[in-house]
């Protein structure tokens, strides 16, 4: 091994054992705290080796009848915790009305292009007719998303979330690109504290629309 | 029992060999079980626990009991083994390579024949053993028969033409020879015991339980024969720490690297046949047999109690299920080492093979031989 290494390394690393390992600079290189054990030869019984074997052996006795640790997994699933980005939904307000207004900021960020929208026009007597624009169609490629959330960081309405589910399974590529109603059915409704179209309608009606 | 008695002799004896390999496989069956059972149990996991076959995982508590012990998971794999696809790699030695799994076999089913396994007193109190055949050889048939196992692992490494199968087959011949020797002369002190001056001469296995019968069990009494040969056990059924020939961290798979399939199975199927066989041989040689407790048989037990629990079928059965049950112990401990120590280096093997234990079990015999020699003066 020494032969490989150049003369200069070689050279070094004498100099470097001899002051390391020579008594004489061992109080100068430690600081006092470090205490240095002498080795001892090992004993007769610790030759044979089996003290440590049956130590071993009541080790591996006791994690034998241990409790286990394994989850099962379907059956047990693992705490998520808050914040995990999982597979990106798109959620209702509180009162079930479409959140999506179509911005398409999130088609833009979306750094592997995962995102397809296609606006579409708001029907005029529906729940949400104060809303320019909806989406017609909104498709998240599963094959191509990289579960970074940046759609979430950047979506002004709040509309589209990275939930808790981890595990995606389907049959063909097409049961991993994701529709507007499958996105729906993932997402669900989500808690939301803004109540940002009601008051907007209010300000509407009140005669102060921006 | 009459109706059995009026067949031809060669009908009744193929019925009794048919039933102890029957016997064997099914302890090589559930082995493997045990096996991944122990191991996942000691690495804090809960094991194979899903199999299931329908109707009788159905069964309410008792089905879904055997099904997280994995009763069932050996059926699974034995049936794997037989539907899978049989690849025979280009590069092999067609005649070998389908010999050794066959040879594999051959000499593990073939030890179990001069195991006795109980004994049955009959109605006028004799003793007849549970044996396929009480041949007087008895030890030395079993040496002799299980070291021929030894060609198929090199016959399998050879013809395989590969390199780490080849290592493993150069690095068992080299273990089990290595071993051998240790393991013969450490149960030599047993029998010199056992053939005092004066008795007629027998290397019987029966003959070793009923002396023990009479006194204390051998591992007593010779304690450090009983090591040599536990060391030796591990090394001749390629068990870790001593498993080289597989070696699978460093050799692939060892041997059976290009083993698959039904083939891969039969290799397997021998290396817990060798271990049941093994255990068996240990009860018998230090652990009494199929006696209860050191230096007394059931029919001492049964004067304590009252109980005819010595004689007839009851008797056969209890000395059947205590020689089973110390089997069944002796393979655990077996597992137990496996998933707590590492496996040796091949010098250590070595050096531990002919520097420790050969020399301890020559000094063992010499230190018996001449104190059998002194107390029978």
């Amino acid at each position: 091994m020494l032969a490989r290494q150049s003369p200069c390394a070689i050279r070094y690393q004498r100099v470097h054992f001899c002051l390391l390992h020579s008594d004489f600079f061992l109080p100068f290189l430690m600081p006092a705290t470090v205490k240095v054990l002498e080795r001892r030869p090992l004993s007769f019984l610790q030759r044979t080796y089996l003290p440590g074997v049956l130590a071993g052996m009541r080790t591996t006795l006791r994690h034998m009848v241990a409790p286990k640790i394994t989850m099962e997994y379907p059956e047990q699933r693992p705490p998520i915790p808050a914040g995990y980005r999982g597979v990106p939904t798109l959620v209702k307000d509180p009162h079930g009305r479409e959140k999506c207004v179509s911005c398409q900021l999130c088609e833009f960020v979306c750094p592997p292009k995962a995102i397809r929208i296609a606006p579409g026009a708001v029907d005029a007597s529906g729940p949400n007719a104060h809303v320019e624009k909806a989406p017609k169609e909104f498709e998240i490629d599963m094959l191509r998303c990289i579960y970074c959330g940046l759609c979430q960081e950047v979506c002004p309405e709040e509309a589209i979330w990275l939930q808790n589910l981890y595990s995606l399974s389907g049959r063909t590529r097409s049961d991993f690109v994701h529709n507007k109603a499958k996105l729906y059915e993932l997402g669900g409704t989500l808690p939301d504290t803004h109540f940002k179209w009601d008051k907007k309608k209010a300000a509407e009606e009140a005669g102060n629309a921006h | 029992m009459d109706l059995f008695y009026q067949l031809p002799l060669i009908l009744q004896l193929l019925i009794k060999a048919l039933i102890v390999v029957a016997v064997l496989m099914g302890f090589c069956l559930y082995g493997s079980l045990a096996e991944r059972k122990v191991s996942a149990w000691i690495q804090g996991r809960p094991g194979p626990n899903r199999t299931a076959i329908p109707w009788i995982a159905a069964i309410p508590l008792l089905g879904r009991f055997l099904q997280r012990l994995g009763i069932f998971q050996p059926l699974a794999d034995g049936g794997k083994f037989l539907l899978k696809e049989e690849p025979v790699p280009g590069h092999v030695n067609w005649f070998y390579f389908n010999l050794a799994p066959v040879l594999a076999l051959i000499p593990a089913l073939t030890t179990v024949t001069v195991v006795p396994f109980g004994e049955y007193i009959d109605a006028a109190g004799r003793s007849v053993p549970l044996i396929l055949a009480d041949l007087d050889l008895g030890i030395l048939f079993i040496f002799a028969v299980s070291s021929i196992g030894v060609y198929s692992t090199i016959l399998a490494g050879w013809s395989s033409n590969s390199r780490y199968p080849f290592l493993g087959g150069v690095r068992a011949s080299a273990q089990l020879i290595s071993y051998e020797l240790a393991m013969s002369l450490a149960v030599l002190p047993l029998f010199l015991v056992v053939n005092g001056p004066g008795s007629e001469g027998s290397l019987s296995l029966i003959r070793v339980v009923q002396w023990q019968a009479g006194t204390c069990w051998f591992v007593f009494i010779a304690p450090v024969s009983a090591f040599v040969y536990l060391i030796a056990l591990f090394a001749e059924t390629n068990r870790l720490p001593f498993d080289m020939p597989e070696g699978e961290a460093e050799l692939v798979g060892g041997f059976h690297t290009e083993y698959g399939a039904f083939k891969f199975g039969l290799l397997m199927t021998a290396e817990y046949a060798h271990l049941t066989v093994g255990s068996a041989v240990f009860t018998l040689l230090f652990l009494g047999g199929w006696n209860p407790f050191p230096g007394y048989t059931w029919g001492e037990a049964a004067t304590w109690t009252g109980l005819a629990l010595h004689s007839g079928l009851l008797g056969a059965l209890l000395a059947l299920g205590t020689f089973l049950l110390k089997t069944i112990v002796m393979i655990f401990i077996f597992m137990w080492v496996r998933c707590t120590l590492p496996r040796f280096r091949y010098d250590q093997v070595m050096r531990i093979g002919w520097r420790v234990l050969l020399p301890l079990a020559l000094a063992n015999l010499v230190v018996y031989a001449i104190g059998i020699a002194v107390l029978t003066q």
